[in-house]
C-alpha cells in the first residue's frame, strides 16, 4: 500500500548529539498515527525534518510513494505537509486573518487577496469545526482559539499530513476533547495526522497506530487496539542496566520541609500546579515520578524560590513562604537548602567559567573563596581540588571549563557543589539526565549517603527506575496535581504507571 | 496678535523645513527595526547622505545625479549594516556604532581628498541644488487674508524634497500595513519563525528593509546638503540621526505617530531659536541648550515607562537561529 | 548542514583573531589612502614616527592613552555584565563638571585635600550619570543602548548650557570656563621626572597617567579577585543562572554601570587636571566612543586594553603628524580606521573564526585528535 508519508533510516546530528537515530516510519493515509517519547526522545526533531526546517544528515523521507528531498519549509508546504508547532508561531499583534494569510497572501497588496483567503478560512473553519472569528486578534484569543488558527495555516494549503507536536500541553481537558473531534473529521476526510506526544492516555483514546521513541531511535511500532499503556510506558522510559543501588530502610525523624495547597499558575493564566500536598522528613528520600511535562519543573523551581507561589504554603525547616512572601532563591538558599537543579546548563553551571569557578556559584560569598575580602584563589582551588576528588570528578582539572566536561562530570560538579554544603533539605532534578551509566550508580549511592546523614530530599526524576530504586515513598505528579503518594515497598512499575497516566491509586501516604 | 500668529506661522513653516530629514530617517529606522534590527546608524547612513549628494552635484552639476547617488551610499551603508548583523549575527549596536564612526571618518576624509576645503564640499549655485518650488496661484491667493499666508508659507514654497518627505510618510503605513511585503516585515520583526515555518526566508526580507531604510537615509541625506543647504559641511547631520531614532521609539514604531514625533522636534527646534531672551510666563527665561536636550529626555522618560508603554518590535537586536 | 567548526585554541581567540581583525581594518583603510592618491605605507611611516619616534612623541601619545585607557575600562566593565555603555562621552563630561565644580569649590582649602576630591568628585560625578540609565534597564526594563545614547546627548547640552552661561570665563568668546585653581592641577610628568633630576622634553603627559594604570590594577583585581566581580561575570555570562544562584541581578547591573560611569569621568582628569587646567566645551572629543574600540580590540582585560589605548594613542598622535606631512589626509583618518577596528572587532569578530579554526586545526590537529 502506499503510505502517506514513509521514512527510512533518517538520522540527525547536532554536534556531538545523536537527535534521530535510523528512524523508520510509516504513516498511511486517513488514519490518525501517534509518535509517543519523552522530552529529549527526538519526537521534535524528527518533525522539524519532515517540515524542512532541519535537513537530515542521511535516510530517505517519501509521500505518497515518491521521494522527495524537503529543503525548506516551503518545499514541506509544496509536497502537502501542514505542521502546527508545540510553541505557536502566530504574531500576537495581527488578526487571524492576517496570521493565515501569511505565506500566501495573494498578491502585491493585502486587498487582492484578502477576499478569498477569508472564504478559504470560513470554509476550513465550517469544514473541520475550526471555530473562530477572523478579525480577532490573536492576542485576545484563548489558547483552545489559538491552535484552532495554527490548524487552519496548516490546512491551508490543501495539506494531506498533519502533523500535531504536543497539541494538548496547553490545553484543558475540554479543549483536548474539542480537538480530537476535529482530528476525527479530519481523518475521515482522508487527511493522515501525525500525533507527537508523551502522554499515554492520548494515544490510546485517539490513534490508530503508535510509534514509540526513546533516546533517538524508533523502539517499536503497534496498533492501538493491540497495546496498553503499560505497554507504552514501559517501552518509552525503559532503560538499559541500571545498576541496582542497595538501599537499606530509611529511619525518618522530624519533618524538615512540606508543603500545603501549593499552587501555580504562570502568566498565560495556565495552572501547572494545583493543590500540592506532602511533607518530608529528615533522612528521608520523597521521590517525584510522572512523564515530563506534568508540573515537576514548576514545582521544583516554587520550591526553590525561582517562581513565585500562586496559592499554598510552604514550610522550609520552620519558616514558611506563602504566595503573599517575596521569594527568591537567596532566601531559600540562606535556609539552608541545597538545589541540583533540572537544567544543569541553563541554571546549574556556567559552561564558559572554570570548574573552580563553579564550584562555588552561589557560594561566592563564603569562605570557600577565601577568608579576607578578596578571592583566594589557593582556597578556590583547593575546594575544587578537594571536592573532585571525594565526587570522582574526571578530569580532575579545576581550570578545565565547564563546558569541556562529559554530562556526567559536569553533573558531578554540581553535586559535590551541592552536597558538601551539607544542606538541611535538599531539591534535586533529573539528577541522571545525560549522564553515563558509570557516573550514575556513583550519583545514586552519594543521594543515598546523603539521606542516611539525615537530610530531607525530595527527588523529581521522569527515569521510573531511578525513583524506584532511591525514592522511600513516592509521589506521582499527572497534569498538575497530586495523583497520590505511596510507599516504596508497594510501588511497582504497573501501579505506578497507571498513576502516571492519572488513574488514582489506592494507598496514600 | 495678529503678529503672534504670523510668527506661528513661520514657525511652522520652519517646522516642515526641520523635520523633512527627521522624518526620512524615521521611516528608515521603522522599516529596519520592524523587522527586528536595530539601527543606531541612522546618523551615519544620513550623513554619509549628505557626502556623497553634495560631492557628485558638485563634481557634476547635477542635482538628481546627487540626489541618486546619495540613495546608493546610504543602500551602501545599510548592507554593510546587514552583512555583519544578518549575514554573520553580529552584534547588531556594535555594527551601528561602527558604522557611524565610518561614516565621520569617511567622509571627512574623502572630502579632504577631493576638493581640500578641510572637509567642506563647494558651494552649489541654485541650478545645481534643489530650490523651492512655488504653487500654482501663489500671487493669487496673497491678497486673501489669513489663509493666502498660510498658502504662502506654510504649503507652498518649500523644497521638493520637502513634499517627498511628507509622502514618504503615507507611503511607508501603506507598504507597512496595506502589502504582502509590509505583513511579513512586521512578522518577521515579532515572530520570525512564523515567516520561516511559512516558506519565507528571513534573511532576504530584513535585507530588502535595511535597503529601504538606507535608500531613504539617503533621500534624507541630500535634503541637508543639495536642498536644505548648499554644500557639505563636516559632522553636518548634527545628531539629526538620533533625533529620528527617538522619535521612532516615541511613536512607537509606527509611520504616523512617528511622523508627528518629528514634527514635534522641529517644532521646538523651530522655536528655540525664536524664544532666544524670550520671557515665558511664570518660567523665566528657558535656556536654549535645555531646550534642544528635550527630545532626548522625553525619550527617557517614555522608556523608562514614565509617559505610555513602548512597545518595541518583540524580536529586536536577537539574530536568527533557526 | 556543513561540518561543525573545530574549537579554536584559546591563544589563538585572544591574540590572534585581534590581530587578524586588526590587519583587516588596516588594510581597508590602506586601500582607501590608495584610492585617494598617497601611499598608504608612507603614511604608516609618518604615523609610527609621529607616535614614537620624535622627541617628545612618547609623551603625547602615552598623553592620549591614558583617556583611552580610562573609557575602555568603562565599556569594558560593563561588558563583562553583557551590557552595552555606549554613554561614556556623556560620563565623561559629567565627571569633567564635578571635578571643575569641586575644585572651584575648594578654592581655599589645600591641595592636598583638594585634588584628590576633585578626582574623586570626577569618578562619582560620571558614575551618577551612568548609575540612571544602569537603574532604568535593571527595574524597568529600558534597552540600556538608547538610554545611554539620549544621556550623552543631554549631557552635552547641559555642558553647553553651563559653560556658555554661568560658568563662562568673563571675557571668553568660547565655552570655558575660568583657570582652576593651582592646587588641583596635576604635575605633568616630565616634571616629576626633573624632581629627580630627570631632563625630559615637556609633553601634556601628567599624572593621570598613573592613576589610569592604577585604574587597570583596580579593575583586574575587581572582576577576577573580587566577589563583586564575580557575581558581574555571572549576571553578563548567565542570567538565569545567576538568578538560582542567589545573585541579585538587578542590583549588580546598577553596581555596574555605577563603576563603569565613574571610570569614564575619570578620564576628565587627564585633560582637565592634567593640561588645560579649565573645563573646556567637548573636551571628550570622541573619545568615549573611542573606549568602545579600546574594550573590544582589548578583549575587556586590562592588558588587552591597555595595549589597544596604547594603539589607538599612537594612532591619534600619528594622526596628528599625518596632519601635518599631507595636505590630503588629516587627523579624521584615525576614526576611519577606528570604525573598521569597532567593525571588525565588534560586529564581524568571528568572520575570520571559521577558516581560521579549519586552518589551524589542518596544521596543529584538534583537541579531540590530541585526546585521543
Amino acid at each position: 500500500m502506499t503510505y502517506a508519508l514513509e521514512l527510512k533510516d533518517v538520522s540527525k546530528s547536532f554536534g556531538l548529539v545523536h537527535a534521530n537515530k535510523d528512524i523508520d516510519l510509516a504513516v498511511s493515509p486517513g488514519s490518525i498515527h501517534g509518535i509517543i517519547g519523552e522530552n529529549g526522545a527526538g519526537k521534535s526533531t524528527l518533525m522539524n525534518i519532515i517540515y524542512g526546517m532541519h535537513r537530515a544528515d542521511k535516510g530517505t523521507i517519501s509521500f505518497n510513494g515518491q521521494q522527495v528531498d524537503v529543503r525548506s519549509s516551503a518545499d514541506a508546504i509544496e509536497h502537502g505537509i501542514g505542521m502546527v508547532h508545540q510553541h505557536f508561531m502566530l504574531v500576537p499583534t495581527f488578526s487571524v486573518l492576517e496570521n493565515v494569510m501569511l505565506g500566501s497572501e495573494g498578491g502585491l497588496t493585502l486587498s487582492e487577496g484578502r477576499a478569498t483567503a477569508l472564504e478559504r478560512l470560513t470554509h476550513l473553519s465550517t469544514t473541520y469545526n475550526l471555530e473562530v472569528d477572523p478579525h480577532a486578534l490573536v492576542s485576545d484569543l484563548n489558547v483552545g482559539q489559538r491552535q484552532r488558527v495554527e490548524i487552519i495555516k496548516a490546512l491551508k494549503g490543501g495539506a494531506k499530513v498533519l502533523i500535531l507536536d504536543e497539541p494538548t500541553g496547553v490545553l484543558t481537558p475540554q479543549e483536548a476533547d474539542q480537538l480530537f473531534e476535529i482530528l476525527k473529521v479530519l481523518r475521515d476526510d482522508g487527511v493522515s495526522v501525525l500525533l507527537i506526544t508523551h502522554k499515554l492516555t492520548e494515544i490510546m483514546d485517539i490513534t490508530d497506530t503508535v510509534s514509540i521513541m526513546r533516546q533517538g531511535e524508533m523502539v517499536g511500532h503497534r496498533k492501538t487496539s493491540e497495546t496498553s499503556p503499560q505497554d507504552l510506558a514501559e517501552l518509552m522510559v525503559g532503560r538499559e542496566v541500571l545498576l541496582e543501588v542497595t538501599r537499606t530502610p530509611a529511619t525518618p525523624a522530624e519533618v524538615r520541609f512540606s508543603a500545603k495547597n501549593l499552587g501555580y499558575t504562570n502568566s498565560q493564566g495556565v495552572v501547572e500546579l494545583e493543590d500540592i500536598n506532602f511533607e518530608v522528613r529528615a533522612g528521608e528520600i520523597l521521590g517525584v515520578a510522572g512523564v515530563s511535562g506534568n508540573g515537576q519543573t514548576q514545582l521544583m523551581e516554587t520550591l526553590a524560590g525561582m517562581l513565585p507561589l500562586t496559592t499554598g504554603v510552604i514550610n522550609i525547616l520552620g519558616t514558611e513562604v506563602t504566595s503573599a512572601d517575596a521569594t527568591s532563591p537567596r532566601i531559600i538558599r540562606d535556609l539552608g537548602v541545597g538545589h541540583i537543579p533540572e537544567d544543569r546548563h541553563t541554571h546549574g553551571l556556567i559552561l564558559d567559567f572554570e570548574a573552580r569557578e563553579n564550584m562555588i556559584l552561589g557560594f561566592h560569598d563564603s569562605e570557600l573563596a577565601g577568608s579576607g575580602k578578596l578571592f583566594d584563589y589557593s582556597a578556590i582551588q583547593q575546594n575544587c581540588e578537594d571536592k573532585m576528588a571525594h565526587f570522582d570528578v574526571r578530569p580532575s582539572n579545576p581550570r578545565l571549563s565547564a563546558k569541556n566536561f562529559s554530562g556526567g562530570n559536569q553533573q558531578k560538579i554540581v553535586i559535590a557543589r551541592e552536597f558538601s554544603a551539607n544542606p538541611g533539605v535538599l531539591l534535586v532534578g533529573q539528577p541522571t539526565r545525560g549522564v553515563d551509566v558509570g557516573a550514575i550508580e556513583f550519583i545514586h549511592k552519594q543521594l543515598l549517603e546523603l539521606r542516611d546523614a539525615g537530610c530531607a530530599i525530595l527527588l523529581v526524576s521522569v527515569e521510573l527506575d531511578e525513583v524506584m530504586s532511591l525514592a522511600d515513598r513516592i509521589m506521582v505528579l499527572c497534569d498538575g496535581q497530586n495523583v497520590g503518594i505511596i510507599d516504596a515497598e508497594k510501588a511497582d512499575r504497573s501501579t505506578l504507571g497507571l498513576m502516571m497516566a492519572g488513574q488514582k491509586a489506592e494507598a496514600a501516604t | 496678535m495678529l503678529d503672534f500668529l504670523y510668527q506661528t506661522l513661520l514657525a511652522f513653516d520652519a517646522t516642515l523645513r526641520i523635520a523633512t530629514p527627521l522624518m526620512l530617517c524615521a521611516m528608515a529606522g521603522i522599516f529596519s527595526e520592524r523587522s527586528g534590527i536595530v539601527d543606531i546608524s541612522l546618523e551615519g547612513k544620513l550623513l554619509s547622505g549628505a557626502f556623497v549628494a553634495a560631492t557628485v552635484a558638485a563634481l557634476t552639476g547635477s542635482a538628481w545625479l546627487g540626489l541618486g547617488c546619495a540613495i546608493l551610499a546610504g543602500i551602501t551603508m545599510s548592507l554593510i549594516h546587514g552583512f555583519a548583523c544578518i549575514t554573520h549575527k553580529g552584534d547588531q549596536v556594535v555594527s551601528g556604532v561602527a558604522i557611524n564612526i565610518l561614516a565621520s571618518g569617511l567622509t571627512i576624509v574623502l572630502g579632504i581628498a577631493l576638493f581640500k576645503r578641510g572637509g567642506q564640499t563647494p558651494s552649489l549655485p541654485k541650478e545645481d541644488r534643489f530650490t523651492p518650488i512655488e504653487w500654482w496661484g501663489v500671487e493669487m491667493m496673497d491678497s486673501v487674508p489669513v489663509l493666502g499666508s498660510i498658502y504662502r508659507q506654510l504649503i507652498s514654497g518649500h523644497n521638493m524634497l520637502v513634499y517627498v518627505a511628507l509622502l514618504c510618510v503615507p507611503l511607508t503605513a501603506f507598504i507597512l500595513y496595506k502589502t504582502r511585503f509590509g505583513l511579513r516585515l512586521r512578522a518577521v520583526g515579532e515572530v520570525p519563525q512564523a515567516v520561516d515555518s511559512a516558506g519565507i526566508s528571513v534573511t532576504w526580507l530584513r535585507y530588502r528593509a535595511l535597503i529601504l531604510g538606507g535608500a531613504l537615509c539617503g533621500i534624507a541625506g541630500a535634503y541637508l546638503s543639495i536642498a536644505q543647504g548648499g554644500n557639505f559641511v563636516k559632522e553636518m547631520s548634527a545628531g539629526k540621526g538620533y533625533i529620528a531614532l527617538a522619535a521612532v521609539i516615541f511613536g512607537n514604531w509606527k509611520p504616523f505617530t512617528a511622523f508627528f514625533a518629528c514634527l514635534m522636534f522641529g517644532f521646538l527646534d523651530a522655536v528655540t531659536a525664536r524664544l532666544e531672551g524670550y520671557e515665558l510666563f511664570l518660567i523665566g527665561e528657558i535656556p536654549s541648550q535645555l531646550m534642544q536636550a528635550i527630545p532626548y529626555i522625553l525619550t527617557v522618560l517614555l522608556l523608562a515607562g514614565f509617559i505610555g508603554k513602548p512597545r518595541p518590535p518583540a524580536v529586536i537586536g536577537q539574530p536568527y537561529h533557526k | 548542514m556543513s561540518k561543525p567548526t573545530p574549537p579554536l585554541p584559546r591563544w589563538a581567540d585572544i591574540v590572534l583573531l585581534p590581530l587578524i581583525n586588526l590587519l583587516a581594518a588596516l588594510v581597508l583603510c590602506g586601500l582607501v589612502i590608495f584610492a585617494i592618491g598617497e601611499n598608504p605605507f608612507a603614511a604608516l611611516k609618518v604615523m609610527i614616527n609621529g607616535a614614537f619616534v620624535y622627541q617628545g612623541a612618547l609623551g603625547y601619545t602615552l598623553f592620549y592613552t591614558t583617556s583611552f585607557i580610562f573609557t575602555g575600562l568603562a565599556v569594558a566593565i560593563a561588558f563583562h555584565a553583557r551590557l552595552f555603555n555606549i554613554g561614556a562621552e556623556g560620563q565623561a563630561s559629567l565627571g569633567g563638571l564635578g571635578a571643575t565644580l569641586v575644585a572651584f569649590a575648594m578654592a581655599p582649602i589645600p591641595g592636598i585635600i583638594a585634588l584628590p576630591l576633585a578626582i574623586g568628585s570626577a569618578a562619582l560625578f560620571g558614575a551618577a550619570w551612568g548609575i540612571v540609565p544602569g537603574y532604568l534597564q535593571a527595574k524597568r526594563g529600558s534597552h540600556i543602548v538608547i538610554t545611554t545614547i539620549m544621556f550623552n546627548f543631554i549631557a552635552a547640552a547641559l555642558l553647553v548650557w553651563l559653560l556658555a552661561g554661568m560658568m563662562l570665563e568673563p571675557g571668553q568668546f568660547s565655552p570655558q570656563s575660568s583657570l582652576l585653581p593651582e592646587q588641583t592641577w596635576l604635575p605633568k610628568i616630565h616634571e616629576m621626572l626633573g624632581w629627580i633630576g630627570l631632563k625630559t622634553t615637556a609633553t601634556p603627559l601628567n599624572a593621570s597617567f598613573l592613576i589610569a594604570l592604577c585604574a587597570c590594577l583596580f579593575f583586574w583585581v575587581l572582576v577576577w579577585r573580587s566577589r563583586l566581580g564575580y557575581e558581574i561575570r555571572t549576571v553578563g555570562q548567565n542570567q538565569e543562572a545567576a538568578h538560582y544562584s542567589g545573585i541579585n541581578v538587578a542590583r549588580v547591573i546598577i553596581i555596574t554601570m555605577a563603576i563603569s560611569g565613574a571610570f569614564a569621568g575619570l578620564m576628565a582628569i587627564n585633560q582637565i587636571q592634567g593640561v588645560s587646567h579649565k573645563l573646556i566645551l567637548g573636551f571628550t572629543a570622541g573619545y568615549g566612543f573611542t573606549g568602545i574600540a579600546v574594550a573590544l580590540m582589548g578583549r575587556n582585560h586590562p592588558v588587552g586594553i591597555f595595549l589597544a589605548a596604547l594603539l589607538f594613542g599612537a594612532l591619534v598622535q600619528g594622526g596628528t603628524e599625518l596632519d601635518f606631512e599631507f595636505t590630503v589626509i588629516t587627523r579624521e583618518m584615525v576614526l576611519l580606521i577606528q570604525g573598521m577596528i569597532i567593525l571588525f572587532s565588534g560586529a564581524l569578530a568571528y568572520m575570520f573564526n571559521p577558516p581560521l579554526a579549519r586552518l589551524l586545526a589542518r596544521i596543529f590537529g584538534t583537541k579531540e585528535d590530541a585526546n585521543a
